[in-house]
């Protein structure tokens, strides 16, 4: 569907640029990339939040004085850490939801994947949110805590006020790398058919014939994703990290 | 904040406030507490000295627990060392605590630094926190600095924000873990300043230090200690000018003259 003819003379040189961008980006028309990105976008946001506590919360345990807990955030860590994504996304749908039935509160096809997905991906996300604040967690000195039992605060106390906020300050640049990774992965969600920007692509390959071109526009628009998200955490990583 | 709270704990056995009894303690191989006993009296200023690796840090940091003892018992007015938790913590609360490297909270500011055991601990009023933190800032002499972070000030006076941290609390006991020897030496007496001031105000003080001059103008006894164990315990005149042990008179000898 190009443009009619009538709008383009309103401007006072015909473009040859226009013509040509037209003709090139012809394979866009009647797909939706901004719906794609934006599922894609929602999945990051969501599974984001989510693993970051989620993560927050094994590593409080792999730290903690409970041998049990301890236990099971390292266990938890590597396990899932060492299972390929693919396969964990590919378990949500085909265990949780088609063998368990598990539907997390949702009835349309699209919905349930949607949410399977986030709850993959948080799973698999935050054992490395857990891991990258754990070595942050090492770099708070042993004093910080002992001032802080010293003062009266009890462990969870300790962590909440005075370790881990030190610690998230100093992880900022690791966990923006964890989020990058996160962004990306979200396109193994189209193995389960949600319909987010891998989706639409693997969709447009079938179809279309400028294979390169669809990959370029792809590529670019994770890069619009990713690219700011390092370059902003980057800014804040120097913002807040702890003076000693 | 100058009256100590002396008087409104009524303990029977008037005087004791921390008792160490047969306290041992190892690092590995190394018996750093040799059969340890001690009392400080409500009010006493003790300062112990001894060479390097004699275990002198390690029994200050007993006191509350922030290292565990193998046998023996430490009790502070009256009441056991809870092993852990919420007893634990509410009597670490009242027992304050210097470190030699300050220790401030490296992510919040002075100020905060003061308040936040008096809100999360004591629950106090935040308006009322910072107006006691300002006090006490004031009387340690950084007032000028409430806002400012720890890494911006000297070591001096991080040392006093520390001592003005522990005394928010209103501590029954206060510990000084070598508070002088990471300072520059026109800081030191700065702080050693400070601590007179509270000896004279009649807190009880554990202090481990190097600072002989502080161990003769302001300890009401010396506690001497060598290799895990206390060797003498006297007053400071008696002890500086007549030490009764081998192990002491060449402990003197060394480092009070050149």
């Amino acid at each position: 569907m190009r443009r009619p003819r009538g709008r383009r003379t309103c401007s006072k040189e015909p473009s040859t640029h226009a013509e040509a961008r037209e003709i090139v980006f012809d394979f866009l028309e009647g797909y939706n990339l901004w719906e794609a990105f934006w599922t894609t976008v929602q999945l990051t946001v969501l599974s984001a939040v989510g693993s970051l506590i989620w993560g927050t919360l094994l590593a409080a345990m792999r730290v903690g004085p409970v041998p049990l807990m301890r236990g099971f955030g390292t266990a938890y860590v590597n396990i899932v850490r060492n299972i390929p994504l693919t396969v964990i996304i590919l378990f949500a749908s085909l265990g949780l939801n088609q063998t368990l039935g598990i539907s997390l509160g949702a009835n349309t096809f699209e919905t349930i994947n949607f949410r399977l997905a986030v709850l993959g991906f948080v799973a698999y996300t935050s054992a490395f949110v857990c891991e990258a604040l754990r070595s942050g967690i090492n770099t708070v000195p042993v004093g910080q805590a002992e001032a802080a039992r010293a003062i009266g605060l009890n462990f969870t106390q300790v962590l909440t006020l005075i370790v881990l906020p030190q610690a998230f300050r100093s992880v900022v640049g690791p966990l923006a790398n964890v989020l990058i990774a996160l962004t990306k992965n979200t396109t193994v969600a189209a193995a389960i058919g949600v319909g987010e920007a891998a989706l639409l692509m693997k969709e447009m390959i079938e179809n279309e014939a400028q294979l390169l071109l669809i990959a370029a526009v792809f590529a670019v628009g994770f890069m619009c994703l990713t690219l700011p998200t390092g370059l902003i955490l980057g800014w804040v990583s120097k913002k807040v990290a702890v003076k000693r | 904040m100058t009256e100590v709270s002396v008087t409104k704990d009524a303990v029977p056995m008037a005087g004791d406030l921390v008792v160490l009894k047969n306290v041992n303690k190892h690092f590995g191989a190394l018996h750093v507490l040799q059969d340890i006993d001690l009392t400080i009296a409500r009010g006493e200023v003790v300062v112990v000295i001894g060479p390097s690796g004699s275990g002198k840090s390690t029994l200050c940091r007993a006191i509350n627990r922030l290292e565990t003892i193998e046998s023996g018992s430490i009790s502070i007015d009256g009441k056991p060392l809870p092993e852990e938790g919420k007893e634990l913590a509410r009597l670490r609360a009242d027992v304050g605590m210097v470190f030699q490297s300050f220790n401030l909270f490296a992510h919040k500011t002075v100020l905060e630094n003061v308040t936040l055991g008096q809100l999360k601990v004591r629950k106090a009023d935040k308006k009322a926190a910072e107006e006691k933190a300002r006090a006490l800032l004031d009387r340690v002499g950084v007032t000028a600095q409430a806002d400012k972070y720890p890494a911006q000030l000297s070591g001096g006076q991080q040392q006093r924000v520390a001592i003005a941290r522990a005394l928010a609390m209103d501590p029954k006991v206060m510990l000084f873990d070598e508070p002088t020897s990471a300072l520059d030496p026109e800081m030191i007496n700065e702080v050693l300043e400070v601590m007179q001031q509270l000896a004279r105000d009649g807190m009880t003080m554990v202090v481990v230090t190097h600072e002989m001059g502080f161990a003769r103008s302001a300890a009401n006894r010396v506690v001497f200690m060598a290799d895990g164990r206390i060797v003498e315990e006297a007053v400071p005149d008696q002890f500086f000018s007549n030490p009764r042990s081998d192990r002491a008179k060449d402990f003197l000898s060394k480092i009070l003259h050149h």
